[in-house]
């Protein structure tokens, strides 16, 4: 048996756009245990909300996450309506559904260039964040914040999409498919994409539900596990299939985030189709009491909002589970046995938010 | 598994030239929704401190008796919570973003005198 060596890899690391340290046990160039250690970034979000006023903490919640910034805060404010008992206008349900949608291909989109990078495949990065301008461009109209939208209230969310700018949504759409499409086949044909992710970082479909991952890491092992069909907001009037793989390596997973940009197209379409007219902001009067913890399904995977009141304007608690701290004991998993050369493209594949993970 | 599948996008990323812009000697591309930087009209202000109550970065400091309201512009998000709360409607967020800078900015603006309500007036109609 040859020697072993601990290889550190992170917190700094050009693949990592957030700071998280592997350490890596190796063998040769074999990786035989990866050690994760995290906490670089906690920023104690979490404890804020008992020095704010529950609707200011809004802005606080969506800024939890520097991607995924909207769906944090929608589910902080599903969470908190739910023991107001306030029922939010149908319409702000859908809007929800169009940004969150939106949200989901940009991050998807952002992904899929980091995970080009960490291949070393410069050309296909930079064309992938070339059409996530288009979803920015459509948030930044709609909402006045490219990443942090900053819509959401209690009780609803405070802009509008006229039916003008739905129209010019929707026919931004085919435009949208074709460059979706075209990077789709650039990922699913290109040698050098196939040659890095084929056969790498094999997650199995029973480990993938045994170690709890959540979000594409588990619908690329061949679970049809998605938050969305549960039907919250306005998902249970569109109609909606999870993306599946079972291919279960870092292919698949690459795949279902690529299929999942088609099915967010399918999705704010179909939205746009059906958005009643009306309010878009319930009134909220008075202090929530109880607890509740509200689910949602995020770009990474499902996303759980805690929350716990007792008539004040502060609340007591307010827990978040991402889905990068549930995908973390996978990528573990993944890890051993992998080829050092290979941990930087088998680590992207969880989609790892380091900044939500620790808040 | 081919080789060279990108080459007819690269082609026509080389024809297009580039995509981006050259910020900040460019202007940065704006809508009106844009959330640019947050200004007061101070002229209107009563100094309620409702806006440093509820800002989420606490970036606001307001002084009743100096009549000054301070921003510290690299607090603020431009997250618009001051806005909904001011009973004045004086805080506004203007779609141009800041200059890049490496030294925090700290805005202080001076309300009119409380004692002289006329000037007051006068001096709002003129501004
Ligand atoms: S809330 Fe409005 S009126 Fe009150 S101090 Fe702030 S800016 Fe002035
Ligand atoms: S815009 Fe937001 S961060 Fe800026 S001063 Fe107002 S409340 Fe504070």
């Amino acid at each position: 048996m040859s020697r072993q060596i601990v290889v550190p890899f992170g917190p700094q690391h050009p693949v990592l756009p957030e700071p998280i340290h592997l350490d890596l046990v190796l063998e040769d160039e074999r990786v035989v245990e990866a050690i994760p250690s995290i906490g670089y970034i906690h920023r104690g979000l979490e404890k804020l909300v008992e020095k704010r006023d529950f609707k200011d903490y809004v802005f606080i919640s969506e800024r939890i996450c520097g991607i995924c910034s909207f769906i944090h805060g929608a589910t902080y404010c599903q969470s908190v309506e739910k023991i107001m008992g306030v029922e939010i206008p149908r319409r702000a349900e859908f809007l929800r559904a169009i940004w969150s949608e939106h949200s989901r291909m940009h991050s998807h989109l952002l992904w899929l260039g980091c995970f080009a990078d960490s291949m070393g495949y410069e050309n296909l990065f930079m064309n992938c964040w070339k059409v996530r301008e288009k979803i920015l461009d459509v948030m930044e109209r709609t909402t006045g914040g490219r990443i942090i939208q900053g819509v959401n209230r209690v009780g609803g969310v405070s802009r509008d999409i006229d039916a003008e700018e739905l129209k010019r949504i929707a026919s931004g759409i085919p435009g949208l498919r074709a460059d979706f499409t075209e990077l789709t086949r650039i990922f699913d044909e290109d040698l050098t994409v196939q040659t890095r992710t084929k056969g790498i970082g094999m997650l199995p479909r029973d480990k993938a539900w045994d170690l709890g991952a959540v979000g594409p890491v588990l619908r690329g092992s061949g679970h049809a596990v998605d938050t969305r069909c549960t039907g919250y907001g306005a998902y249970d009037e569109l109609d909606f299939k999870p993306v599946v793989r079972n291919e279960s390596d870092c292919y698949a997973r690459c795949m279902v985030r690529a299929e999942e940009l088609f099915t967010s197209l399918d999705l704010v379409e179909n939205a746009i189709d059906r958005i009643p007219a009306g309010d878009i902001l319930t009134k909220v009067r008075g202090n929530p009491t109880g607890e509740f913890h509200a689910r949602a399904e995020q770009p990474r995977g499902e996303v759980i909002h805690y929350v716990k009141a007792n008539g004040k304007k502060n609340l007591v608690r307010h827990r978040v589970r991402t889905p990068t701290l549930a995908n973390i004991p996978p990528l573990v998993h993944m890890l051993a046995g992998c080829e050092l050369a290979d941990v930087p493209v088998i680590v992207l594949t969880i989609d790892p938010c380091i900044g939500c993970m620790e808040r | 598994m081919k080789i060279g599948v990108m080459a007819i996008t690269v082609l026509k990323n080389l024809v297009k030239g580039p995509d981006t812009i050259r910020y900040p000697s460019q202007p940065a591309k704006v809508t009106e929704a844009t959330r640019g930087h947050l200004v007061n009209h101070i002229e209107d202000c009563t100094f309620c401190s409702l806006c440093q109550m509820h800002c989420p970065a606490d970036a606001i400091k307001v002084s009743r008796p100096d009549r000054t309201w301070t921003l510290n512009q690299f607090q603020c998000v431009i997250c618009g919570c001051c806005m909904s709360y001011c009973p004045k409607d004086c805080l506004l967020i203007e779609q141009t973003y800041l200059p890049p800078t490496t030294e925090e900015i700290i805005v202080t603006l001076i309300g009119p005198d409380e004692e002289k309500p006329e000037e007051q007036r006068n001096g709002g109609n003129r501004g």
